[in-house]
């Protein structure tokens, strides 16, 4: 009998994607890890609902939206394990730099003080449409909304250590973290 | 009954563009929209940061083009410490970030075209979409896809060669670069074993071309008319109208050739290009300021870049560029999908400079950073695989930045995708009550065309999920179809 491949989701919250891109690059090892793993609710195909209970969660980006703290839950009830995956998920990284100034002022910057928008906005419209999300009052990293099992540090984490990491815990061998890589950037 | 349809291009949940529809009583198309979903507030949080944290903050912004940002933001500070713009580098400096640029160029559209276009150049549009990604790619043609991985990494080796790193590197600083390439780094890539040097990569990006000229052949009907309307076109464009990526003066045409904005100077953009708010969407929609907000709207990325430039300084690209301007007999191309092709004619074009350019011994110069007179503001732009990206920065006397206004290449193309996806809405969608699979089909490859970073980011391995909700008149829900 064929022995179930473990299955794998991925999300990218409130991050640049840079993470997910750092997983293309372990390079030709993703042709092999296509044969290892199954991929579920994930950028990488089509599937948006999760269809199975799956192994492993990897979560990209911190929460700044509500949509972001849901589906940041859906990921905790249908993965048995979530990793965050580099610093915007494990301490809000980058986002969360706009914790501490009033989002009113963020939004007043973009889209009344700009030099390319000043004067051409006489009505002050701010993006206010219900088709937006709410963006909250700061940005969380993912362990104060949920759970998280395993944290891989790094901005983004190097491609050696997301490959290793997940073959760690397919194998269920230990994961060596070297010190090298425990740092932000 | 009238009606509101409500399409998440990205997974509602994870909300990064969705697209809504409203119909009368009649079932015609009153209004669509395509929302941005996404704030993050950079203008604002990076004010009170010492300047030279530009480059590698800001960055942070997309980590699928992220060159773009590093070197844009650079670019502005060459201004502010006084090296000038451009030219006003040091050979070695401004060779070393060419480098770095192109070798973006060159992976973010091998990685389109292999993760993105080719499954449904492979399998056809309407495949089933469990096979249309580059999983069913490595399956059914294992040689294509390694092609895929083997051309991005070897655009990710020559970035991390010149920036440290292969996403968020620090190669550029203020005035300069931190390093040059020294001659062991560089017979990495010129003396690589096949196919890791720039001949095979040079030989793959024509194969490339060669591999869509035979799908436009067998479609020609759908390239040629899926999603075609007339717009301006802006981009940078290099001494003599040279498609340059890093470097140049600001042309816009309109569609017919005419141009609207004669080479001027990027300093001062905010004289030429304006953005207006709605309160729809948490992107702009920036215009050319003397046209207006109702006809100023344009197009930038590689269509627009083939359309505004006069030649491509490389021989191979230069060629394959005269036969893809002669289907419009050298005036603009305003056919949305023949995109594709033009970004595989760059793809080509940052192969060859590649190959120059490692073969150029200023890589090895040691005359890193100038500087001269001091500025308190600085603007810098650049061709980003997407578009024409603009930093602007204005810093205080503590070296801290006091503005920041940064227009994204995604930005620009806002009202063209939301046109697109009106024109697809209503040229399929009129008179029904129902989301079918083709019309959804249809605004993905409409959406697709501009390779939006929004779903770009989705798009990175396989294809844009959708979902659509019917709503009537009183905004209740009627129908909901998602695509899994
Ligand atoms: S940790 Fe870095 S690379 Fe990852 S999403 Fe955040 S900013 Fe991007």
């Amino acid at each position: 009998m064929e022995k179930k491949k473990p299955i794998v989701a991925t999300t990218s919250l409130a991050g640049c994607f840079g993470c997910h891109m750092s997983i293309l690059d372990i390079d030709e090892r993703i042709l092999s890890l296509i044969d290892l793993v199954e991929f579920n609710k994930s950028p990488i195909n089509d599937i948006k609902k999760f269809t199975e209970y799956c192994d492993i969660g990897i979560i990209e980006g911190s929460c700044c939206n509500s949509e972001n703290v849901y589906t940041l839950k859906e990921f905790r009830k249908n993965c048995r394990v979530l990793i965050s995956l580099g610093e915007c998920s494990i301490m809000g990284g980058i986002p969360s730099m706009r914790n501490g100034i009033p989002i009113r002022e963020c939004f007043e910057e973009a889209y009344m003080h700009g030099p390319s928008v000043k004067g051409h906005n006489p009505e002050m419209v701010l993006p206010n449409d219900p088709e937006l999300p709410m963006i909250l009052d700061r940005v969380y990293p993912c362990h104060e909304i949920v759970k998280i099992d395993y944290y891989l540090p790094g901005c983004p984490p190097r491609a050696d250590l997301i490959y290793d990491a997940l073959a760690a815990l397919i194998s269920g061998n230990e994961l060596k973290l070297p010190y090298e890589v425990v740092k932000y950037d | 009954m009238s009606q509101k349809i409500t399409i998440d291009p990205i997974t509602r949940v994870e909300g990064h563009g969705k697209v809504t529809i409203h119909l009368d009583d009649e079932g015609n198309v009153v209004r669509s929209r395509l929302h941005i979903v996404e704030f993050r507030g950079f203008e604002r949080f990076v004010q009170g940061r010492p300047y030279w944290e530009a480059p590698v903050l800001v960055q942070r912004l997309c980590g699928i083009c992220p060159v773009s940002h590093h070197l844009a933001a650079a670019k502005a500070l060459d201004v502010i410490v006084g090296a000038g713009t451009g030219h006003g580098l040091s050979h070695t400096a401004e060779k070393v970030r060419r480098l770095m640029h192109y070798a973006q160029i060159f992976q973010s559209h091998a990685l389109h075209f292999f993760h993105l276009a080719s499954p449904d150049l492979l399998f056809g549009i309407d495949a089933d979409p469990k096979i249309r990604n580059i999983v069913g790619v490595a399956r059914a043609n294992k040689d294509l896809a390694i092609q895929g991985v083997m051309m991005r990494k070897f655009g990710q080796e020559l970035i991390q060669a010149t920036a440290g790193k292969k996403i968020h590197g620090t190669g550029a600083i203020p005035g300069g670069v931190n390093k040059n390439l020294s001659e062991e780094e560089r017979d990495k890539f010129t003396k690589g074993e096949s196919p890791m040097n720039p001949e095979a990569m040079i030989a793959w990006a024509q194969s490339a071309i060669d591999f869509f000229k035979g799908y436009y052949k067998k479609n020609k009907k759908f390239i040629d008319t899926f999603s075609v309307f007339p717009s301006n076109h802006l981009s940078l464009v290099g001494k003599d109208g040279a498609l340059d990526f890093y470097h140049g003066a600001i042309r816009a045409i309109d569609n017919e050739g005419v141009v609207i904005l004669h080479d001027v100077n990027y300093q001062e953009y905010f004289n030429y290009i304006h953005e207006e708010v709605r309160s729809w969407s948490y992107m702009k929609f920036p215009y050319i300021a003397e046209i207006g907000e109702n006809g100023g709207w344009y197009r930038v990325g590689p269509l627009a870049r083939l359309n505004t430039c006069n030649f491509i300084p490389s021989p191979l690209a230069q060629t394959e560029f005269e036969i893809y301007k002669a289907l419009t007999n050298g005036k603009p191309n305003n056919m949305c999908m023949h995109t594709h092709y033009a970004r595989l004619i760059e793809l080509l074009h940052a192969a060859e400079v590649i190959r120059d350019l490692l073969n150029d011994s200023d890589l090895q110069g040691n005359e890193l950073v100038r500087t001269g007179e001091k500025r308190h503001e600085g603007v810098g732009v650049i061709e980003a695989p997407r578009g024409t990206l603009f930093h602007h920065y204005r810093i205080n006397d503590n070296d801290q930045i006091a503005m920041a206004n940064l227009i994204v290449s995604t930005t620009h193309n806002n009202e063209p995708m939301n046109r697109a996806v009106n024109q697809v809405a209503k040229s399929m969608m009129t008179g029904k009550k129902e989301i079918t699979e083709p019309m959804m089909n249809a605004i993905e490859v409409a959406i697709r065309a501009y390779d939006p970073c929004l779903s770009c980011a989705t798009h990175a391995y396989g294809q844009m999920p959708l979902e659509i909700s019917l709503y009537d008149a009183r905004e209740k829900l009627i129908d909901q179809k998602k695509k899994e």
